[in-house]
């Protein structure tokens, strides 16, 4: 059981957390046809928008209703009015989300309200879906922001019962947590669809921002879920979801068409993944098959060739909770000791977290505690820190704006778990090869320049 | 307050777009147009007043507001720094439910005494942002207070995103150094050839490419505001002979001030291109000849004058990069380059891309001044084809239909370009290489070279052997 701890600093030195608009705008990335919108001032977009470009190397639709000091008083109704009709003029989405900021919310409006007198006045949105999600700045980060998303996309667009029609017991609904890449959605989809199941992912970022090259120019997203599939979410037999940031949406859905859900805590790892099959095969009848077997017995290899680089080790880690979570029990699962754990807000469930103590702050934070630490993981922002502690820095999450690939990264399953113990394994490799040929007195120095390269 | 001082920016007499305006066109401000809802783009206030003035490597930045303003925006551009590192750290307040209730005044100056405590900076900047300018957070008297507590400058820059654009930020940057850091520290080593560049933040070190041509010359550059800064150097900027306004408006306000203030007269010039980059020497050795710099002094192994002596630099240097950029014509001629860029960018590179014989389909003058579309014309003819914003969707199809074999232009458009399978290259901030001075236009040129002649765009184009 780890404790859990807040940082008393009143100035938070290099954020780890981002903002839980950003996180609702990334989950609309994976609805197909969808044009996110920030209720907020323009930068409030431009950073999100940014970070996501550099992230994912493609172009962001995301909109803004640029409000400003005067509209902020009086009220945002009129920007928000113009932002929808202008939007659907010009990028013809089938669905928009509006997602507040901490700049509406410190009013305090009655957007619903708003939007049922935009709905009134603007017969020409009758063709475009409208969900809109309250993310104050203030309160949580991405991953809550994108659970709060996914949450109102079932609450707004799902048909409730029994307009959905009947139950097909080949139908898995995943509801995908904010720490998968459109890289792990894809090998989720796969891996279901091993047992004959057909699943429909919310969001689905791996069709979206996969990085591919589409035919023609789109201005909304480029894929997704589309919006029939979302309706028919209903029909499914299952549930499945990862991380407790998604219960309220597998609950949610739950509520409005009873569907049963399964939540696992994470899918990384031997004994995660191993439960994920489980469940799959039970729920098809069928045995697993046999190239999963393959995966299977090639993550034991790894983990024989793997351990001898993990044990032993201090890892530091920083991560938002549900992610954090995943981290630490893999790595303590390959032998690797979590000596140092940084997360973005407070949750129960981060007792679970194999550690002493799970802190509420930073990276700065992160950088103190890492003194004397092996290797460093958490998301590109921590490289500053790994150059001057000297140490590697095992880049997840987001965003990774250092690195290409980041999209396509896979750390569950069989598979994404036997890669992760590779990369993790060949940076600590790579760490004590210079250690060997450099001696005592070099290694700072060297592996600061590596880390910040 | 603020409301005034915005009102006094837009009213900016030495802007040119600006005295070209109506008065009623000027009471509505500038860059109006940018902010339609659904259809905007770019930075707000906050976000132009870091940029301005982040550079100061040396001093802390701390950003009040709730997570989104620093926690998506930090390390995010390539200011580079010749030393100090401390303007690479993300300093933020980030407020909470609870912060926004009860007010986060007290808890912005424990910030500032953290930051101080452990950093000991020689100032630290404190930035407004929209949520807290909303609970009338006053970071006016917050900062007051710490800087007398703890002796050490701290400086309230109040640009909330929610006032306007990058650009307003720019200026409201600027007028924090007027009122509270240009001029608090007297220099011991003030000369007679001591300079200001305003404007440069130097992006991938483009700075560094042209501050060896002054001290060539005996210039030295004083205070960079703000490209690889120090705190003191800025804040004894006041005693440089001269400025040079390097991008656009965004800091005509402030050299205007320092003029009025200290009597140090500005140009307006640039480093993007060959004869731009002699004519900004030139001009600064015009500024500073008639302020009288001694010949003897500056360089006395050459008794010539200064402006002599930058005739002498100029002409080797121009000899130089023409030298350097022939081998590039016969690759590059009658290659056809779409710029879309802006402000000064949209002239300034044209004649070296002419000069290798390039041919510039059109340019985009969304952010220029009337001066700058005139130039544009001198360079490219009556009918140039110049661009306002090109919308998305239509610059896909100009490319896709291989108008352009080449597109220039900032991260926002790069994949319009790369998804329509044409080259591209990054001329704006988050370019990785720096195009400034001689070398960097050689540069330039090396890199279109470089990206048209890559092997991969033959092998994308040809559809696969399976067929459809």
């Amino acid at each position: 059981m780890a404790r859990i701890v807040h940082s008393t600093k009143a100035c938070s030195t290099n954020p780890l957390k981002h903002s839980a608009p950003l996180g609702g705008a990334l989950a609309f990335m994976g609805l197909d046809g969808c044009m996110p919108l920030l209720h907020g001032s323009q930068g409030c977009t431009a950073f999100a928008l940014v970070l996501m470009v550099r992230h994912y190397r493609e172009s962001i639709p995301l909109q803004t209703t640029a409000m400003n000091e005067i509209t902020t008083v009086l009220g945002g109704l009129d920007n928000l009015e113009q932002a929808l009709v202008n939007i659907r003029e010009r990028a013809h989405p089938r669905v928009i989300g509006i997602l507040t900021t901490g700049l509406t919310e410190t009013r305090g409006e009655d957007f619903a309200g708003d939007l049922r007198i935009i709905r009134q006045r603007r017969p020409e949105l009758a063709d475009t879906a409208l969900v809109l999600v309250s993310t104050p700045d203030f309160a949580g980060g991405l991953q809550e922001g994108w659970g709060k998303a996914v949450t109102a996309m079932i609450e707004q667009l799902v048909d409730t019962r029994p307009h959905h029609g009947e139950r097909d017991p080949g139908q898995v609904a995943v509801l995908a947590p904010s720490h998968f890449t459109p890289g792990d959605v894809e090998e989720l989809r796969d891996i279901i669809a091993a047992f004959g199941l057909r699943s429909i992912m919310l969001p689905d970022l791996s069709t979206s921002l996969d990085g591919h090259v589409p035919e023609r120019w789109i201005g909304a997203t480029l894929g997704g879920t589309s919006l029939d599939d979302i309706r028919a979410l209903g029909r499914s037999a299952l549930t499945i979801t990862v991380g407790e940031h998604m219960r309220w949406a597998a609950e949610a859905l739950k509520r409005k068409t009873g569907v049963p859900y399964h939540l696992f805590d994470r899918l990384t790892g031997l004994q995660a993944s191993d439960a994920l099959i489980a469940t799959l095969a039970r729920l098809s009848g069928r045995p697993a098959p046999d190239h999963l077997r393959r995966q299977r017995s090639r993550l034991v290899d790894a983990m024989l060739d793997g351990h001898f680089a993990f044990g032993g080790r201090r890892v530091a880690v920083a991560a938002e909770p549900d992610h954090l979570l995943a981290l630490c029990s893999w790595l303590t699962e390959m032998g690797a000791e979590v000596a140092c754990a940084v997360t973005t807000v407070h949750l129960s469930m981060l007792a679970g977290v194999p550690t002493d103590e799970v802190l509420v702050g930073d990276l700065g934070d992160l950088e103190e505690r890492a003194e004397g630490c092996d290797l460093l993981v958490t998301h590109a922002h921590g490289r500053q820190a790994a150059g001057r502690l000297g140490i590697p820095l095992y880049r997840v999450g987001f965003p990774i704006f250092d690195r290409l690939g980041a999209a396509l990264q896979v750390s569950i399953g069989y598979r994404g778990t036997r890669q992760s113990i590779f990369d993790v394994a060949n940076l600590l490799m790579d760490s004590d090869e210079r250690l060997h040929h450099h001696g005592n007195g070099a290694i700072r120095h060297d592996d600061a320049a590596l880390a910040t390269h | 307050m603020l409301k005034h001082k915005v009102a006094e920016l837009f009213n900016e007499p030495a802007c040119p777009t600006n005295r070209a305006k109506s008065d009623t066109e000027r009471k509505k401000g500038c860059a109006v147009r940018s902010l339609v809802p659904g259809a905007a783009a770019g930075g707000c206030a906050f976000d132009g007043a870091m940029i301005a003035l982040q550079p100061i490597t040396d001093a802390a930045h701390l950003v009040h507001g709730p997570i989104a303003c620093a926690g998506n925006g930090w390390d995010n551009r390539h200011a580079a720094s010749s030393g100090p590192l401390l303007y690479r750290f993300g300093f933020t307040t980030d407020l909470v439910d609870l912060d926004v209730i009860h007010g986060a005044e007290k808890k912005l100056f424990k910030a500032i005494r953290e930051i101080i405590e452990r950093h000991a900076p020689p100032a630290v900047f404190v930035y407004q942002t929209c949520v807290p300018g909303l609970m009338g957070d006053d970071i006016e008297t917050v900062c007051r207070h710490a800087a007398e507590r703890f002796a050490t400058p701290v400086i309230p820059v109040n640009a909330p995103g929610f006032v306007g654009g990058k650009n307003l930020g720019n200026r409201l940057g600027g007028e924090a150094l007027i009122d509270h850091v240009i001029g608090t520290v007297e220099p011991d080593d003030a000369g007679p050839c001591d300079i200001n560049i305003l404007g440069d933040y130097n992006l991938a070190g483009e700075l560094w490419q042209v501050k060896p041509l002054f001290e060539r010359l005996g210039i030295r550059v004083r205070a960079c505001i703000t490209g690889d800064a120090r705190y003191a150097e800025v804040a004894s900027a006041h005693r440089a002979r001269a400025n040079m306004m390097v991008c656009s408006q965004a800091l005509i306000t402030l050299a205007r001030r320092m003029e009025e203030r200290w009597g140090i007269p500005y140009f307006e010039g640039s480093f993007y291109g060959i004869s731009d980059t002699s004519e900004a020497l030139r001009a600064m050795a015009g500024l500073l000849a008639r302020r009288g710099a001694p010949t003897d002094l500056v360089e006395p192994e050459a008794p010539t004058d200064l402006p002599e002596r930058t005739e002498a630099l100029i002409a080797t240097e121009e000899a130089r990069a023409w030298e350097r950029l022939a081998p590039f014509r016969e690759r590059l001629r009658g290659r056809r380059v779409l710029l879309y860029t802006g402000g000064v960018k949209s002239w300034s590179v044209v004649s070296a891309l002419q000069e290798v014989g390039m041919v510039v389909i059109g340019t985009s003058v969304r952010k220029s001044t009337e001066a700058d579309k005139e130039r544009v014309k001198s360079l490219m003819g009556e009918d140039a084809p110049m661009f306002d914003a090109i919308p998305p969707r239509e610059m896909y199809r100009m490319l896709k239909d291989g108008e352009a074999d080449i597109m220039l232009s900032g991260g926002r458009t790069q994949f319009i370009a790369l998804k329509a399978h044409v080259p591209w290259l990054d001329i704006n901030q988050e370019r990785q290489h720096a195009y400034a001075g001689y070398d960097g236009m050689v540069e330039l040129v090396r890199r279109i070279d470089l990206e048209l002649s890559s092997p991969i765009w033959a092998a994308i184009r040809r559809p696969p052997p399976w067929g459809e």
